[in-house]
């Protein structure tokens, strides 16, 4: 499995109909002052609706890269990649993704409330409709009654939060989330985590999630993608057999700590190479 | 890695050059062109002396009517725009012949050039420009020096700050170049004249700016680095010393470069009230006697001037903060 | 001689008025921050007055504020018309047209890098350069009137208002304008909804300076020519006649207009960019 540098996502998945998102042998070369850099080389991949996927990795390794090129923030140099069927930039025109970065970059000049307006408003959303979607999802990321604060009135888990907010707020399947938890303390990472968890299954989306934690990885995905840098590629795939439900302390059990340790071997193995 | 940096330096700064050529070529193109409009009053004037059928015939008419009509009515006669002895606006090779023959050719072969008489021909333009640097130089050092020992002051003492720092603050708004004609003339009233006068004017406007962005300056350091000083329990000089001077340097080199245009604006402006000599005597005596390439010729030495200043300040800045490991 | 004596000890009462607010127990209050400036004003007003009358300075060197304050309040009328026409006419209108014009052409630079590369070092460099010494020729071309002043203003502030507001058109983070990719936003949106409204503390700070720089613009110009009203004009010719009180009355007016106007535009600042860290906290 490591020796190749191609991986499917496999079983069911297909069986649910074609990915909704595909990549194969893509590759990413960045040109420059000391060379080319190989983002990524010969990525393949596919991910079923509804799948929550995690890439982990050491820095370097192309897992934002890919989320990036998903998204139509990167172009790929070589091989192809679709987005419900569409190029990339098709569907970021067609809205079909939401995004959500390291940092929460809500604008400091808009209430929580409004920075969930930005995409409603951005996309042509009556302001009706507007209010009834920010009052929603504020309420699924548990910030009902915050709509009127400033983002520099909030902490750092609830800026995060408003952040998923609007990713949600208009209506796209896929869910893009680059490391959102990164900057965030254990314990805050712990309840976004299981909130995630739980938003997750109620919307039915398909989240890609890059992280740089194995139990984060473990607990939150259906498949994790284990990559490795120079050049960015892809030596695993896990399809997790952890049930849908899982309650936090579900890490303490032996297949939680399983597959934990088959993604720990999966990166110290590229590390090595 | 270091030895890298050069090469890229000079290769970013490449990559600047044609932009900004273009744009200083795009400007010189209209001047050229705008010098038509501003000058066809008098070309045509000239032309009609000199018996060519000028459209309208009446110089009324003429001066009621807008320029470009001018301009669009008597296209044939227009040679005489760029060379005209007086014009409202000279172009651009006008300025640099006269910016000639005020430096190079007065002193080469003027009567009383350096070449001749051994010292700077009082009609050129360099010996201007020296009266109004030596100005500009005694007051950037006083009030430079005056306000570095004010922040010093009020960063050490609270009464000191809490009373005059406000008021540092709101001089900032003030036009305090309105100031000058008086305190011209009030020192001079007393017998004080000369460079001294001006470079009290330059000492004033370079002081305020020195001491906002010092006292920011000597403020810069962190709770973290001041906690750092106490647990080693520095007296205050030492803090002073090896802290908070330190971190106040790239403040202080940000505000002299304030500091030395506000010096320079502020000898020109003293040169105004009483004509002895500087840039700005000469401005006045252009504009009195309707030598516009004069002004125009003074007004590019004054900025060449605050050029070179402010570029000797940004390089001594470069050098001192890569001395002191605070940039690369 | 008492009056010096008088000035000392009025030095030192305020003084050491000053010391006990200052290091007292209320010395952050709003109260002591507003007071220990105004003392040390009034202290210092105090002993310009007992100096000049008690070591007789002539009044056409320095005149006591006493007699400034008579002076002023004696011809507020005629000062009033100078306001007018050197701030309201000349300071004011140039400040409109040439903080607009850079802010437009601002815009127009920022969508073009090329313009903003070539435009930018240029526009730096010019910021920096003695702009006011185009005073005598625009006073040439746009006669002694208010037009000419205005024109000159317009000169001062164009070029540090066009490179404030292009450095804030960039001051964006990368992601903020990832975000509005991922959104297929237009570029109207997104200059609407991220660029300006992230360039305004920038924005503000040109506005800032070049009131500043408005006022002086007005009033220099007015040294290289004038009709027989306007406040340069009313300090060059009281300076001929020796009028000082006059001079000073001018200059008060000036000073007042320029920390008016600072003050409005940092109060509007303060409306439209609380939410800038500069804004919320710290001094």
């Amino acid at each position: 499995m490591t020796d190749t540098a191609t991986a499917e996502v496999p079983g069911q998945a297909r069986d649910a109909g074609a990915p909704v998102i595909e990549a194969s042998h893509l590759d990413l070369t960045f040109q420059t002052a000391d060379g080319p850099v190989h983002a990524l080389r010969d990525v393949s991949l596919g991910i079923p609706k509804g799948a929550f996927v995690s890439f982990i990795g050491p820095s370097g390794c192309g897992k934002t890269t890919f989320l990036r090129c998903i998204a139509a923030l990167e172009h790929p140099t070589g091989g192809s990649l679709t987005v419900n069927g569409m190029t990339p930039d098709e569907a970021r025109k067609a809205r079909a993704y939401g995004y959500v970065f390291q940092a929460a970059g809500l604008y400091p000049w808009r209430t929580i409330g409004r920075n969930v307006a930005l995409p409603l408003e951005i996309m042509g959303y009556g302001k009706a409709e507007q209010k009834e979607r920010i009052a929603r999802v504020l309420e699924l990321v548990e910030l009902s009654g915050f709509e009127n604060k400033y983002p520099w009135q909030l902490s750092g888990g609830m800026q995060q939060r408003a952040s998923i907010a609007r990713a949600l707020a208009f209506d796209a399947d896929i869910l893009l989330m680059d490391e959102p938890f990164g900057a965030l303390d254990e314990i805050v990472r712990d309840r976004l985590n299981e909130e995630l968890m739980r938003l997750w299954a109620r919307t039915e989306k398909t989240i890609a999630f890059v992280t740089h934690s194995i139990p984060e990885a473990v607990y939150l995905s259906t498949h994790i993608v284990v990559m490795s840098p120079r050049p960015g590629r892809i030596t695993d795939v896990i399809e997790s057999p952890l049930p849908k439900e899982r309650p936090l302390d579900i890490r303490d059990t032996p297949e939680f700590i399983e597959i934990a340790h088959r993604v720990r071997e999966g990166l110290r193995a590229g590390y090595q190479e | 890695m270091s030895a890298e940096r050069p090469r890229r330096g000079a290769g970013a700064v490449l990559r600047r050059i044609p932009p900004v050529l273009a744009m200083v070529l795009g400007l010189i193109g209209l001047w050229y062109l705008a010098v038509i409009p501003m000058n066809v009053q008098e070309v045509l004037t000239r032309a009609e002396r000199a018996g060519v059928e000028v459209s309208p015939p009446s110089a009324v008419e003429r001066r009621d009517m807008g320029n470009w009509a001018l301009v669009v009515r008597n296209p044939g006669t227009l040679g005489e725009s760029w060379s005209l002895d007086r014009p409202r606006l000279p172009a651009p090779h006008q300025v640099l012949t006269e910016l000639y023959e005020s430096t190079v050719d007065e002193e080469l072969n003027g009567r009383r050039g350096i070449v001749r008489s051994g010292s700077l021909s009082n009609r050129g333009l360099v010996y201007h420009a020296m009266v109004t640097l030596n100005a500009t130089f005694v007051g950037f050092l006083i009030g430079t020096g005056l306000g570095i020992l004010l922040a010093v002051g009020i960063v050490h003492s609270r009464v000191m700050d809490m009373s005059v720092m406000p008021w540092a603050i709101v001089s900032q708004t003030i036009p305090i170049v309105a100031l000058a004609p008086m305190i011209i003339v009030v020192l001079y009233s007393i017998g004080i004249q000369g460079l001294l006068p001006k470079a009290v004017i330059s000492a004033y406007l370079s002081f305020f700016p020195v001491v906002v962005g010092m006292v920011k300056g000597l403020r810069a350091p962190g709770p973290m680095q001041m906690d750092l000083m106490r647990t080693y329990s520095a007296p205050k000089g030492t803090v002073f010393w090896k802290l908070r001077l330190p971190s106040s340097v790239p403040y202080l080199f940000a505000s002299l470069k304030i500091a030395i245009a506000a010096s320079l604006v502020g000898a020109i402006v003293g040169e105004l009230p009483v004509q002895q000599g500087g840039l700005g005597a000469r401005m006045l005596a252009g504009s009195y006697y309707g030598q516009t390439a004069q002004i125009w010729a003074a007004l590019l030495m004054a900025a060449a001037l605050a050029a070179v200043l402010v570029w000797a300040i940004g390089r001594i800045e470069a050098r001192t903060l890569r001395r002191m490991g605070m940039a690369q | 001689m008492t009056h010096a004596a008088f000035a000392l000890l009025l030095w030192i009462a305020g003084w050491a008025l000053n010391v006990r607010l200052a290091n007292g127990p209320a010395s952050n209050t709003q109260a002591a921050r507003l007071a220990v400036p105004l003392i040390f004003g009034a202290t210092v007003l105090g002993m310009w007055e007992l100096l000049v009358r008690g070591l007789g300075v002539p009044a056409v060197i320095l005149p006591p504020p006493s007699q400034i304050a008579e002076t002023f309040t004696a011809n507020t009328a005629l000062l009033w018309r100078d306001f007018v026409q050197t701030i309201l006419k000349g300071a004011l209108s140039g400040y409109l047209i040439g903080c607009g014009a850079a802010f437009l052409t601002a815009l127009l630079v920022d969508r073009y890098d090329y313009l903003r590369r070539g435009l930018l070092p240029l526009g730096n460099f010019m910021a920096a350069l003695p702009i006011v010494g185009t005073a005598p020729i625009l006073v040439m071309w746009f006669g002694f009137g208010w037009q000419s002043k205005a024109a000159v203003v317009v000169l001062m502030v164009f070029f540090p208002m066009l490179v404030n507001t292009v450095a804030g058109l960039q001051d964006t983070s990368s992601m903020q304008r990832d975000l509005m990719r991922t959104y297929a936003a237009s570029t109207g949106q997104t200059l609407m909804k991220l660029r300006l409204p992230s360039a305004l503390p920038f924005v503000f700070n040109g506005l800032k300076i070049s009131t500043t720089l408005a006022l002086i613009g007005a009033i220099v110009a007015e040294f290289f020519g004038s009709p027989t009203l306007g406040l340069g004009f009313r300090i060059s010719t009281s300076i001929g006649q020796l009028d000082l009180g006059m001079v000073w009355s001018a200059i008060v007016v000036a000073a007042l207009a320029g920390t008016a106007s600072y003050g409005l535009v940092a109060l509007l600042e303060k409306r439209l960019t609380f939410w800038h860290a500069s804004q919320r906290g710290g001094p």
